[in-house]
């Protein structure tokens, strides 16, 4: 012990503290983002971290670069819309293989799903990401977007955006729980076997009075149950199973004895 | 009654009853005075206490009736608010989605009577789902009566009114729905304009004809409006009225049951029992019908839009009773359209448009008489066919309803592939084999079924039920106890008398001369040995006697006698209660 | 057993002698009686249900009149389905109501012994017959047409032939100007601007990007007598692929415009809107039969019940740079008829 004491300096606990605080907190400074600055690193930090992520999860398909491979498509002028759409909806990264890329639970947070984004939009000029008011169906016409909608999209969507069936076992989703911003980027992206719609064939306005109609779809129907939206189909199937089951019922009741 | 003179002057009137009540007296007072100007007595003694057998499938035919009443009471109402005109207006009502859009008046006299007018909306939805209903029972009551051979003599006539009321059932369902002019409909219309066309010859002139020029035109709702609310109506009532009549005459068929025979019928009064029954039944079918309308959309038209040629909506279909007719129309392959010198004709649309609801409802109409050709039997039948016992016959209905089954799901092929997730593609191909394959395979298992529960029947009658009650004899066998049936549970079983194949002339004569017609009498019992040469024939009293026999074993000493069998496993049961008394104990071989 | 039971023989065992051939009909079987017909207080029980089915009836009844006076509708989607629920509801009550109560009285107080009686041969009797042809046969000895045959034909002809004066207006006139060679032309003429359906904008090639679609119609559609005839045969389908992978046929190359081809939207099969168009297999499905077309390959039918391809529309550009019409459809449009091709 009395030898322990005369070996170190009486302050040398102190020294080593310091320099160990020293130490952290450079450190720390060194690898953490401070907050003064911020907004300039997101635009170039937001392009290079969306390419890590493309790399780790897209490039097996797309090719690093994303310009395409075998398996799928080129993605240099898809615009940010478009990635904002297919991964904001978990179609993207496609799970298996198919003849369609299927909604499903969405695999990134909104953040990784901006930087995919701006690095996408960072390969060549595409639609960008519409604005909030772009989409709003309060400032959006419901009649004309029903005349839009009947003419341009009702074929594959249904009357009423219930969905609907293309060839070999693709088909056009149901509309009623997409969002207003991924209408309008579907629209202008064009998805999968979607058509494009540009802005010249659909002007923004007429867009979002699409998105105004749609809007109202899939709520409470004037007649009672919408017997899923279907058309004469299921109202046929309705009326045979409940209609003609309960009167059928109703005269077996009728002939049969009564005890 | 009061006293009036009869008919043979020089009697004396019976003495009048007093009635005791003042509402009888009133009754009595209505009653002497129709009489009195229509000789309406007889008629009430004939029919008031007419009676009806008792089976709920004899109801199928009520159905259709009253959802016809239906029809009538709510179509009424509708025809005082929908304006049958294509002239052009602009929306102004509530409905925010189609505001300030053009539409014909028809389409927005539909939207107000929907939206606007109070009950309008429930009268609309009680007519279309009466409608589907309507439709639906014409079917299920068809395939009763076809099923238990309904249609034989003295039925044939009624048999072709029944079916020509399904068609024109048809016609006014599909000019129903044609009217509101909306998008979905207005494609059907198209659709059956581009058939129309496809006729040889008159194609052209007969769609200018129907839509007085070119589609749409403005004659078409118009004219639909009439053939929907007076021709097709008026013709029903009439077939229906002419319908009921031959069944009152002809008096109602039974089932087999004992005390039921050919010459006779058993049931319930017309009044009260069926005046409440059916009365009552009326209410039940439209409280059914209100009920789904007050709860269940149908055809709403706001959704689809007016009509325009551009517009289509995925899943386009017509009302499930025209789905056999777009199911033919997918499942055609396209290749077959011929051009003879400089004329088209399109066997890929007239060949699921015109041949194939031709065949079905052509073959429909035509069964009894058939049938009839068939089997040579020109008795009257009032006692009904088990359908086990009328195997082709059986077999065939079934095989045409498979065949309507599949071109129905070929109709919705669209809507089966967007729910089960599959390709429309091999839908349409699966579906293609399926609609040759389908009904061969029914037809084949439904014969076999037939054939193997008649003989169940024959088992059954011959050995008894079996009990579940295991005996053990001292000697240490063990057999299943039976229980016979009782002669009521017999009769069903045998009293049928199954129509056997025609037998012919020979072919030739004593001396080998070859006699005229007979390639046609071979061809008559080739198709009468196709239907009823496999049959099973009732169990007769002999065979009945032989099977509870043992032949020379009912001699031997050593068969157990009924005292022998107590004691059984179950414990302590008396011969009576097994059902031995006087026979042996049937033994399972 | 009751009075109409039949005579039935036993069933022997044994060796078969003396046994019929068939067996006989054992009668009606015995009636059973329902626990109304025997205790009084289950009948009293059946007859207050009867009671309170009427009453139910009489609730739906007022039920239904308080919704008619207290619910509006005519508002939005939700009073409407509020009104519509309330008065279906009630009716179905007021209705069920009295049809449970009279089944519901047929069944359990209403005497239910099956009763018989006998049918008798629809044909009427050997004697009525012989009076109803001596009848006819005498009538006709009356009427004198017997031994003239002139007079029986002159009747027959004349009454066959006066329905034509019903049958040939009905139909001359149904069938208005009976012009059915308008099937075969439609609005398109050279110069004619494509524009958008139902905007009614006019197209720009250069607005007209790869893998889009346009929904077109003719200039002017609106000023056309009956626009919307015109419509059903005028409308057309934009699309622009990208020209490798276009294969045309050697005189159409003229038809489309670097890339851009316009088609008849009227299906071929029986005439809906071909209007599904799946960009990425460059296939237009008809959604009626499914009809598919392969648009980079002149719209030849690849799938379904349709035999020809869809008509192609010649465009070109004007001065401007709008898309027009080179002239009319060369063949014509829409589902197959018989002098299609004269």
């Amino acid at each position: 012990m009395a030898l322990a004491a005369r070996r170190h300096h009486r302050r040398a606990p102190v020294v080593v503290l310091a320099m160990a605080l020293l130490l952290t907190g450079s450190l720390y400074a060194a690898l953490s983002a401070s907050p003064a600055g911020a907004a300039d690193r997101m635009g170039t930090d937001a392009v290079a971290a969306g390419e890590k992520l493309f790399q780790a999860n897209c490039a097996t398909c797309h090719g690093m670069g994303a310009t395409g491979t075998a398996d799928a498509p080129s993605l240099v002028g898809v615009g940010a819309a478009a990635v904002d759409f297919q991964v904001g909806t978990g179609r993207m990264p496609m799970a298996a293989s198919g003849p369609q890329a299927p909604a499903k639970p969405v695999q990134m947070d909104a953040e990784q799903i901006a930087q995919l984004a701006a690095y996408v939009a960072s390969l060549g000029d595409g639609p960008a990401i519409p604005s909030a008011e772009q989409v709003d169906p309060s400032r959006g016409d419901p009649a004309t977007g029903m005349a839009v909608f009947r003419t341009n999209c009702a074929m594959c969507h249904n009357a009423v955006g219930a969905g609907g069936a293309l060839s070999g076992g693709v088909s056009a989703p149901n509309l009623w729980n997409t969002s207003p911003t991924h209408l309008y980027e579907a629209m202008i992206t064009g998805p999968g076997q979607m058509p494009v719609f540009n802005d010249i064939n659909i002007t923004p306005q007429e867009k979002r009075d699409v998105i105004a109609f749609i809007d109202q779809q899939g709520g409470t129907q004037p007649g009672g149950l919408d017997l899923g939206s279907l058309g004469p189909v299921s109202e046929g199937l309705w009326a045979w199973v409940l209609g003609l089951g309960l009167l059928i019922g109703a005269a077996v009741w009728i002939g049969a004895r009564s005890s | 009654m009061t006293a009036t003179p009869t008919s043979r002057p020089g009697t004396r009137a019976p003495a009048p009853m007093v009635p005791p009540t003042r509402a009888a007296r009133a009754a009595a007072g209505t009653a002497d005075y129709l009489d009195q100007r229509t000789g309406i007595g007889l008629a009430v003694k004939g029919l008031a206490r007419k009676l009806f057998p008792e089976h709920w499938s004899f109801m199928l035919g009520e159905i259709a009736l009253y959802s016809f009443i239906t029809l009538l009471l709510s179509g009424v109402f509708l025809t005082m608010f929908f304006v049958p005109s294509m002239n052009e207006v602009h929306y102004t009502g509530p409905w925010t989605a189609l505001q300030g859009t053009q539409m014909s008046e028809a389409y927005a006299s539909t939207l107000r009577l929907s939206f606007e007018v109070r009950g309008g909306l429930l009268m609309r939805q009680i007519h279309h789902w009466a409608a589907l209903i309507f439709m639906a029972a014409i079917i299920t009551h068809m395939m009763r009566v076809f099923f238990t051979g309904a249609f034989r003599k003295p039925r044939e006539i009624n048999w072709v009114i029944g079916f020509t009321l399904m068609v024109l059932g048809l016609a006014a369902g599909f000019s129903g729905y044609s009217l509101p002019d909306d998008v979905l409909s207005g494609n059907g219309l198209r659709i059956t304009d581009g058939l129309m066309r496809g006729i040889p010859i008159i194609g052209t002139y007969a769609s200018y004809f129907l839509f007085g020029g070119e589609f749409p035109g403005q004659d078409l709702i118009p004219r639909l409006f009439t053939v929907h609310v007076l021709l097709v109506p008026g013709l029903i009532l009439a077939l229906v009225g002419l319908h009921l009549a031959f069944v009152f005459l002809h008096k109602h068929t039974q089932f087999p049951g004992s005390g039921r025979s050919n010459t006779n019928v058993v049931g319930f009064p017309l009044f009260p029992v069926y005046v409440a029954k059916a009365g009552g039944f009326f209410f039940v079918v439209f409280g059914v019908i209100a009920l789904m309308a007050g709860t269940m959309q149908i055809n709403p038209v706001w959704n689809y839009g007016p009509y325009d040629p551009s517009p289509v909506s995925a899943g386009s279909q017509p009302d499930w009773y025209m789905l056999f007719l777009d199911g033919a129309l997918r499942l055609m392959p396209g290749q077959v359209e011929w051009v003879i010198g400089t004329f088209t004709v399109p066997l890929n649309v007239l060949i699921p448009g015109m041949v194939v609801p031709g065949v079905l409802l052509g073959g429909l109409a035509l069964y009894p008489f058939i049938e009839a050709y068939a089997s040579g039997d020109r008795r009257e039948h009032h006692v009904l066919d088990r359908p086990r016992n009328v195997p082709f016959r059986t077999a065939v209905g079934v095989s045409v309803l498979t065949a309507f089954l599949v071109l129905v799901l070929a109709g919705s092929n669209d809507l089966v592939a967007t729910r089960f997730h599959l390709s429309i593609n091999s839908i349409t191909w699966v579906l293609r084999f399926a609609l040759f394959v389908a009904p061969a395979i029914a037809f084949v298992l439904t014969k076999r079924i037939c054939l193997a529960l008649a003989r169940r029947d024959r088992e059954i009658v011959l050995h008894g039920h079996e009990s579940a009650r295991i005996v053990r004899f001292a000697s240490g066998e063990y057999l299943e106890v039976h229980t016979p049936l009782d002669e009521h549970e017999r009769w069903i079983r045998v009293q049928h008398d199954p129509v056997r194949p025609l037998e012919i002339a020979p072919a030739e004569d004593s001396r080998g001369v070859r006699r005229r017609g007979y390639a046609k009498d071979r061809r008559r019992q080739r198709l009468s040995r196709l239907f009823f040469e496999d049959r099973v024939e009732p169990v007769t009293p002999a065979e009945l006697a032989a099977a509870q026999s043992h032949g020379a074993h009912d001699e031997l000493p050593t068969s157990p006698g009924p005292d022998q069998l107590t004691g059984a496993v179950t414990g302590g049961d008396s011969p009576r209660t097994l059902g031995l008394d006087g026979a042996t104990g049937a033994r399972e071989r | 057993m009751t009075s109409i039971e039949k005579h039935q023989s036993p069933v022997h065992t044994g060796t078969g002698e003396g046994l019929p051939e068939r067996f006989d009909d054992p009668g009606l079987p015995p009636h059973e009686p329902r626990r109304g017909d025997l205790d009084p207080a289950a009948d009293k029980t059946s007859e207050r249900i009867v009671l309170a089915l009427f009453g139910l009836s009489t609730l739906g009844t007022i039920g239904f009149l308080v919704a008619y006076f207290a619910l509006p509708t005519g508002q939005d989607a939700a009073t409407i389905q509020r009104s519509n629920m309330a008065l279906g509801l009630a009716l179905a009550c007021a209705l069920l109501g009295i049809g449970a109560a009279a089944i519901h009285w047929a069944k359990s107080i209403m005497n239910n012994h099956e009763r018989v009686e006998d049918r008798h041969s629809v044909a009427s009797s050997p004697e009525v017959r012989e009076a109803a042809v001596a009848n006819l046969v005498a009538g006709a000895q009356d009427s004198g047409i017997s031994r003239r045959g002139l007079l029986k034909s002159a009747l027959v002809g004349s009454l066959a032939l006066f329905p034509l004066t019903i049958v040939v207006p009905l139909v001359g006139e149904v069938g208005e100007n009976w012009d059915v060679a308008s099937f075969k032309r439609t609005l398109w003429r050279k110069g004619l601007r494509l524009t958008t359906d139902p905007s009614g904008r006019p197209i720009k090639a250069a607005d007209v990007t790869v893998g889009s679609i346009w929904h077109v119609i003719p200039e002017g559609l609106e000023e056309a007598p009956h626009p919307l005839d015109e419509k059903a045969k005028a409308v057309v389908i934009v699309m622009r692929l990208d020209q490798a992978d276009l294969v045309e046929a050697p005189e159409r190359r003229d038809w489309s415009h670097e890339g851009i081809v316009a088609y008849s939207k009227i299906c071929t099969h029986v005439g809906c809107p071909v209007a599904l168009y799946e960009k990425d297999s460059h296939h237009l499905l008809c959604p009626c039969h499914q009809s598919t077309f392969d648009v980079a390959d002149g719209c030849r039918v690849v799938f379904g019940p349709a035999k020809r391809p869809l008509p192609q529309l010649p465009i070109t550009v004007d001065d401007e740079g709008y898309l027009v019409a080179q002239s009319d459809f060369t063949e014509p449009i829409g589902p197959s008829f018989w002098d299609r091709l004269r």
